[in-house]
């Protein structure tokens, strides 16, 4: 059989006959004296560049569009302008509009480091067990009883995203409701999120454009019609992106709606400290709901509290009825994981870890962690005494009033587009932005884009 | 204001709190939920630990927690390398690339699709340094989770895409391929690859079943290294394979976990990814940097896709990203530096080549050990199969009843498979094993 079909130039193996003629037999066993060149089905090219001849399974998929958040820092990326200003992503930036990598976890990275016994090798699935500790006393508090009994399943988890997408999953397999209700408006992953563990997403009345504040009359009447069991995401403190939170009466009264209706409560809790400046403080809302003994699910990342965010660390925890229902959820939950990634990434929880069991780096942790959140507060009061000053028509108190490291401005699309042109500021289409990317330097050329933006676009 | 402070902080206080928490208990949300079973794997381990023996040994592959005691004399629990004193090893070139990182280097977000360097480090690995298809940008690629995480990306863009496809998995395979797929959704079928009676491949049962599946099918390859059996098809048998899966239009998506491990040299194990590629097939890889550069708990490694065009490598590329955003919106970025700065400095990746060659040696020696001690105490089987089988493990075709006699009379902890560990097996530990190897399988 002359193998005519095998590319000129190509080596002429000796096996070649044997290979084809093998391929014959396996593919025309009842016509064993076929050879290949009668036979077209036998015939194989063996062009390298086959793969350019359009042949690809994945041929008709369309690409898809850009993140709408994410996108906005592409779109900043490309943008040659000197006076551009990123206030898309959640992103700490210093004064100087740098990210900023907190001494203290400097500090830690570098025992890590130096420390020669350390390996590399895989955390449990679970991940680090000290981290998973230490982040159920941080939100929890040390003295929570939930943590005393054992009533707390814990898992590592990649940051907040993965902790929700982890509580999801959980909660499509093993819930009997599968609804859950987000807040409207909230972060746009949430509904991603939520969608591919297998939920029904729907949304309960959040935000008042009227007040620029809480629609709690809404909020209250939503949840009164959802059904029985259903769960409902809350964001612990700092909403994002209004900036919006409930007061702790407010609190109260969702709560006490909430466990009346046995709805199960799934936290978010992306900003512990970085909201008030106070850890402790910034947790009340999850106190609540463990003080009275009920369940609930609380997805924590350290993205921005550590600065940790390209490291990934977060974890879920499910606070139970009992120890026994903790450990066999704390099993489910491995299944979940297993699958998706094995196990958690080591570094950054490692880091956490370190900061968070020695009492005086967590020390210096709650001092940068509050100073963070200081200059945020300061930059709110910053952008509004500018707006102030040029007289922008509208009321901007709700700049001072949210709360966290967004501010919900009220801006149309078309406002915040002719924003990106004309003045090459950089924030998510709805109006929000990051005041991390706020400086003294670049304030006032924000308060000039909205004050054009207010006053030439209605 | 002040009652319903009073009322918040009389919920923490009150002694009722009792009688509350027994009513949550018969009335929890999650009491129906059912105890997980445990990990195959992983059980080895916890009963390994358990043992008071001081001779004991773990040859059974697993994952160690961390905090492993160091009172555990051979500690051979891999499924992650150790040294010829049974401990587990930093690389150095590891080591001074985090030296490098620490106090330097800032913790930003990665983009959704991960480091762009280790992405083209990685390719360069898996495709060639010279591969015709980076330059001409036709491959989608994403940092991914390790392995673990290629695969399910790749499962998972399978499930969204080509809604009705199938996943062919050869027998036998890591366990945790059949969780991933099935997490997806995506059926699976299983492929004839191991042959118990020759410890070797079943070429032409494989053969058979790459024939019988129906045009157009996905099949998931070990590109080297196969786990949990340490059998590989010959370069020969490989490219029969290509030929048959051309002729039968499959779609193989190549599983590399162990490049440069199995051999001592990336190049030579990536030999079935460059046969598959020079006989123009359009390939999924998945890459794992846990064993060949010791980074296991980093969880760093690659997804990529090979398209038709720059313009669809771009549109497969940003539809991965969007599986990864609602999953963990972008991957972490400690381990991606690991390796970028490694393979990107021509003398750190020097050292890398002689790392990795070194544990693959050590490996491949303990092997040799192995089968000659088992000849040396004049075993009358064939162990033949333990210098044939690549890799980590090796599949010594005991039956579960002779492990089980190991474990209870040797304390040698291994699955029941009879997968051994060859990471786990020291020039301290071979001969004991070995004499506990031939005490159980020697005809009576």
């Amino acid at each position: 059989m002359a193998p005519s079909h095998v590319q000129p130039g190509a080596p002429q193996e000796p096996s070649a006959d044997r290979r084809l003629s093998t391929l014959v037999r396996h593919l025309l066993p009842s016509s064993p004296r076929r050879t290949a060149a009668e036979d077209s089905s036998a015939t194989l090219e063996s062009s390298p560049t086959m793969a350019s001849q359009g042949c690809s399974v994945f041929a008709g998929l369309a690409q898809a569009p850009e993140d709408p958040i994410l996108g906005v820092t592409v779109a900043f990326n490309k943008d040659p302008s000197p006076n551009k200003v990123n206030l898309g992503v959640g992103a700490y930036r210093t004064e100087e509009g740098k990210p900023l990598v907190l001494n203290v976890v400097r500090r830690a990275e570098q025992m890590l480091v130096n420390d020669p016994t350390r390996y590399k090798e895989y955390l449990p699935i679970t991940g680090l067990a000290d981290f998973n500790k230490l982040s159920a006393k941080l939100i929890f508090g040390a003295d929570s009883p939930a943590i005393q009994e054992n009533r707390v399943a814990t898992v590592q988890c990649l940051s907040g995203t993965g902790s929700l997408r982890v509580g999801g999953e959980f909660l499509g397999r093993h819930y009997h409701e599968r609804t859950i209700y987000i807040p409207q408006p909230t972060w746009g992953n949430h509904v991603k999120v939520f969608a591919l563990s297998g939920l029904t997403v729907k949304t309960y009345r959040y935000y008042d454009p009227a007040t620029r504040g809480l629609d709690l009359k809404g909020f209250l009447e939503d949840l009164s019609s959802a059904p029985t069991g259903a769960i409902v995401l809350l964001h612990a403190c700092a909403h994002n992106p209004t900036g919006v939170d409930p007061t702790i009466d407010e609190w109260e009264q969702i709560r006490q709606l909430m466990r009346s209706k046995s709805m199960l409560p799934f936290f978010d809790s992306a900003y512990q400290g970085f909201a008030s400046g106070n850890l402790d403080k910034d947790a009340q809302s999850v106190r609540m709901f463990v003080a009275d003994g009920g369940e609930l699910l609380m997805a924590q990342s350290y993205a921005k509290n550590m600065g940790l965010y390209g490291e990934r660390v977060g974890a879920l925890s499910i606070v139970c009825g009992s120890a026994d229902v903790a450990g066999r959820v704390e099993s489910q939950l491995k299944l979940v994981t297993r699958p998706m990634i094995s196990s958690p990434p080591l570094h950054g929880a490692s880091i956490v870890a370190t900061i968070l069991k020695d009492s005086e780096m967590y020390h210096e942790w709650t001092v940068e962690l509050k100073a963070m959140a200081d200059r945020i507060i300061s930059m709110r009061q910053q952008l509004f005494d500018a707006l102030k000053a040029r007289g922008t028509p509208g009321d901007w108190s709700h700049i001072i009033k949210q709360i966290g490291m967004f501010t919900f401005t009220g801006l149309t699309s078309e406002q915040v587009a002719f924003m990106r042109q004309e003045y090459h500021i950089y924030m998510t289409s709805d109006g929000r932005i990051s005041m991390a990317g706020l400086n003294a330097k670049n304030v006032n050329q924000l308060a000039d884009a909205i004050h054009a933006a207010v006053t030439q676009l209605k | 204001m002040a009652a319903l402070s009073r009322t918040v902080s009389s919920l923490s206080r009150r002694p009722q709190l009792q009688g509350l928490q027994s009513a949550r208990q018969m009335s929890s949300l999650f009491g129906h939920v059912e105890p997980a079973p445990k990990d195959p794997i992983l059980g080895v381990t916890e009963a390994f630990l358990a043992d008071q023996s001081p001779d004991k040994v773990n040859v059974g592959g697993v994952r160690l927690p961390l905090r492993t005691p160091s009172s555990i004399p051979r500690s051979l629990a891999a499924g992650a390398y150790r040294d010829d004193n049974g401990k587990p090893l930093v690389l150095q070139c590891v080591r001074e690339a985090e030296r490098r990182i620490a106090g330097n280097l800032n913790m930003e977000y990665l983009p959704m699709g991960g480091s762009i360097t280790m992405i083209e480090q990685s390719l360069k690995l898996a495709y060639g340094e010279d591969s015709e298809f980076i330059k001409d940008k036709k491959i989608a690629a994403v940092q991914a989770l390790s392995g673990t995480g290629a695969c399910r990306l790749f499962a998972d863009f399978q499930k969204r895409f080509l809604p009705d496809s199938q996943i062919y998995i050869p027998t036998p395979t890591w366990s945790n391929h059949h969780n991933i797929w099935r997490d997806a959704n995506v059926p699976q079928n299983k492929f004839t690859y191991y042959h118990p009676e020759s410890r070797g491949l079943d070429f032409s049962g494989l053969m058979s079943d790459i024939k019988n599946a129906p045009d157009g099918s996905f099949f998931m390859l070990h590109a080297c290294a196969h786990n949990p059996t340490g059998v590989d098809p010959t370069e020969e048998q490989w490219r029969e394979i290509s030929h048959l899966f051309k002729a039968k239009k499959h779609f193989p998506f190549f599983d590399m976990a162990y490049q440069g491990f199995a051999s001592g040299d990336p190049e030579r194990d990536a030999k079935a990814i460059r046969i598959f590629l020079e006989d123009g097939h359009q390939i999924g890889c998945a890459q794992s940097y846990a064993k060949n550069m010791g980074l296991y708990g980093q969880r760093v490694g690659c997804l990529s896709i090979l398209c038709d065009d720059e313009k669809q490598a771009v549109a497969v590329k940003s539809q991965l990203q969007q599986l990864a955003r609602p999953m963990y919106s972008n991957p972490p970025v400690h381990g991606a530096l690991v390796v970028s700065i490694i393979l990107n400095d021509p003398e750190l990746k020097n050292l890398w080549l002689q790392e990795v060659k070194g544990m693959a040696d050590r490996i491949i020696g303990m092997r040799t050990a192995l089968k000659e001690n088992l000849e040396k105490l004049g075993s009358p089987l064939s162990w033949e199969h333990i210098t044939n089988q690549i890799g980590m493990f090796c599949y010594s075709g005991m039956t579960p009843e002779q492990v089980d006699r190991l474990t209870n009379e040797f304390h040698i902890y291994m699955t029941r498979n009879g997968r051994i560990s060859m990471a786990g097996v020291t020039s301290g530990n071979v001969g004991y094993l070995a004499n506990a190897i031939h005490e159980v399988t020697k005809p009576k």
